[in-house]
């Protein structure tokens, strides 16, 4: 790491350049990625400052520094905690779901045949469509009157059933297109993680006869545990901050069933134009996954370094 | 499991059909709908075979919408163009900006280095919004709203990180030697850099482009936040469509189709690459 280590190797063989030069050269090479990381942290140090005042849009004269003032409302705040309480469980539902059955697909499409990956091919397209379209895609099948899917559970005798327009069914309509979307993601990572493993492991197993499911908990499981840990995480930080799907299908309703948190930063920041109170929600949710993605980075580093093969 | 019994090969077999059912039916139904008319859609119960209509795609590319109140006029076809611009724009620049950097933290270890890309990972997981609202406000001061180059900067957001990790990844599996012996033979480092090394890892190059583009593609928040009707890509469009167009379900998905069947054309062309690219190079397909 030392800032005047340039050329990794052979750096005295090189041709004689002017030092000082060959030293600066990382560094005009970076600039311009460093600009844009200055560009961003500008408006986030923004959102801290504006996150510890009162600031609303439509009443400018009332602006000043109330401390956390914006943060102590939220503990006594019904509707804080109805978006805490949305969005974890948004996430831990969509997580679990996309996580198991990722895996189920990944080990059906295990063996590299053609089949097999032609069928994970096909896997992509979701995973590649917008989610905000996917969306919108989705209300077009659930809707009540000529929407396929609601046509098909009418014909299993379910017939009044609202998916996103309902309160008691509205969650499980975005978590399933949600599932839709993201399943993919998960499958392919663990694929890629299935199909890098050693195979003396398992060749040891079959001649041994050892039970397919003694194979799957104490070899598959855990060789594979780096893969679904990275994979877990990506999803869960992303799936924490979730917004296109729930805003193109329901906008955070129907009421505050699915207000999660940039859903609801939203609404304040552009319905209520309360700056402040929008900014110390984003915040706390910046904190959430601060945590979750430094536990992530080490994770990813270490797969990263290990396929790039400098573990 | 290469020896496998008769039911569980039965087993494979179910869930396999079920899966692909479950992911497929969306995009083939959608597409479907998209040549019926809405009295084809509203039928109960729905039919697979029926007579197709360009009627949707006319309306959609002419900008001539009928609905119940009347003609419409609206352009989801600026709503393409805007989404072609941007993204073309966005990934260009990332690329301008990202392959050097990338270049720079693979071949030399340095401290700043290292922050920067560790820095724009970060951003890559934190909310959008938070970085959005404040930058909404700044860019009505700095005249920024609404325009190309507003968008196609914050869209760096989505794409730098992307370019940087991947693009570093193949930097760093090319051997230095390789250029060390051509700068022996005289050469500058910019030489060995746009001769030697940007072809060797072409691949990876062309690679990231290709998924930062779809990833631009498909956002929604940031020209959600920061563009106007005459500026929003298709992602936006899409859905002001739906709200101003209201019943005309053939044509909201005859929009969904044109929305999608780029990134999705482009997602299959690119296949070998997106399981590097999705885990920023973290697994090595």
């Amino acid at each position: 790491m030392s800032m005047a280590q340039t050329l990794p190797t052979n750096a005295q063989a090189a041709p004689a350049k002017p030092r000082p030069r060959v030293r600066l050269l990382p560094y005009l090479l970076s600039l311009p990625a460093l600009l844009v990381c200055v560009a961003i942290l500008v408006p986030f140090v923004t959102a801290a400052v504006y996150s510890l005042q009162r600031y609303r849009l439509n009443l400018p004269y009332l602006r000043g520094f109330i401390g956390a003032g914006n943060y102590i409302d939220f503990l006594s705040d019904p509707a804080f905690w109805n978006t805490f309480r949305v969005s974890i469980t948004y996430t831990v539902l969509t997580v679990v779901l996309e996580l198991l059955l990722g895996l189920g697909i990944a080990l059906l499409l295990r063996r590299p045949t053609r089949f097999h990956n032609a069928v994970s091919i096909m896997l992509l397209l979701p995973l590649m469509t917008a989610p905000a379209i996917a969306a919108l895609m989705w209300k077009l099948m659930t809707n009540p009157s000529f929407g396929i899917l609601s046509y098909v559970i009418s014909l299993f005798g379910v017939t009044d059933f609202k998916w996103a327009s309902d309160p008691s069914s509205a969650l499980f309509t975005v978590v399933l297109v949600d599932v839709w979307v993201y399943t993919p993601f998960i499958m392919i990572l663990l694929l890629a993680g299935l199909r890098s493993l050693p195979r003396q492991p398992f060749e040891a197993a079959a001649l041994d006869g050892v039970p397919a499911s003694f194979v799957f908990f104490r070899i598959t499981l855990p060789m594979l545990a780096p893969y679904i840990i990275t994979a877990s995480l990506f999803r869960l930080l992303d799936s924490i901050q979730q917004f296109d799907i729930i805003y193109a299908m329901t906008q955070g309703g129907p009421g505050d069933r699915l207000m999660v948190f940039q859903v609801q930063a939203y609404l304040e920041f552009f319905q209520y134009t309360n700056v402040g109170r929008s900014a110390a929600l984003l915040m706390i949710l910046w904190l959430i996954t601060n945590i979750l993605s430094n536990i992530f980075i080490k994770n990813w580093l270490r797969l990263r370094a290990r396929a790039h093969g400098h573990a | 499991m290469e020896h496998s019994s008769l039911a569980g090969r039965i087993f494979r077999g179910i869930a396999l059909t079920l899966i692909l059912i479950f992911f497929m039916f969306p995009i083939v139904w959608i597409f479907l709908m998209s040549f019926q008319n809405n009295d084809q859609i509203l039928r109960i119960p729905p039919r697979i075979l029926f007579e197709p209509t360009l009627a949707n795609y006319e309306a959609l590319i002419s900008g001539q919408l009928r609905t119940a109140a009347g003609n419409l006029q609206i352009s989801f076809m600026r709503n393409l163009f805007n989404s072609v611009v941007l993204s073309s724009a966005a990934v260009l620049l990332a690329l301008l900006l990202g392959v050097p950097a990338a270049y720079a933290f693979a071949r030399f270890k340095f401290r700043l280095g290292e922050t920067i890309a560790f820095t724009l990972l970060s951003f890559r997981f934190a909310p959008p919004l938070l970085v959005l609202l404040p930058l909404s406000l700044y860019y009505q001061e700095l005249g920024l709203n609404d325009t190309y180059f507003g968008i196609v900067w914050v869209y760096q957001l989505i794409a730098l990180p992307l370019i940087l990790w991947i693009v570093r990844g193949y930097f760093e599996d090319i051997s230095p030697d390789i250029e060390h012996a051509y700068r022996l033979a005289g050469h500058s480092w910019r030489e060995a850099f746009t001769r030697i090394a940007v072809p060797l890892a072409g691949p990876g190059i062309a690679a990231a482009g290709l998924l930062s583009f779809i990833f631009c593609w498909n956002n929604f928040v940031f020209a959600l936040i920061l563009a106007s009707a005459d500026k929003q890509p298709v992602t936006v469009g899409a859905l002001a469509f739906v709200t101003a167009s209201g019943i005309q379900y053939g044509q909201i998905a005859a929009a969904i189709v044109l929305s999608v069947t780029p990134t999705l054309l482009l997602a299959l062309y690119a296949q070998r690459y997106l399981v590097e690219g999705l885990s920023l190079g973290a697994v090595k397909g």
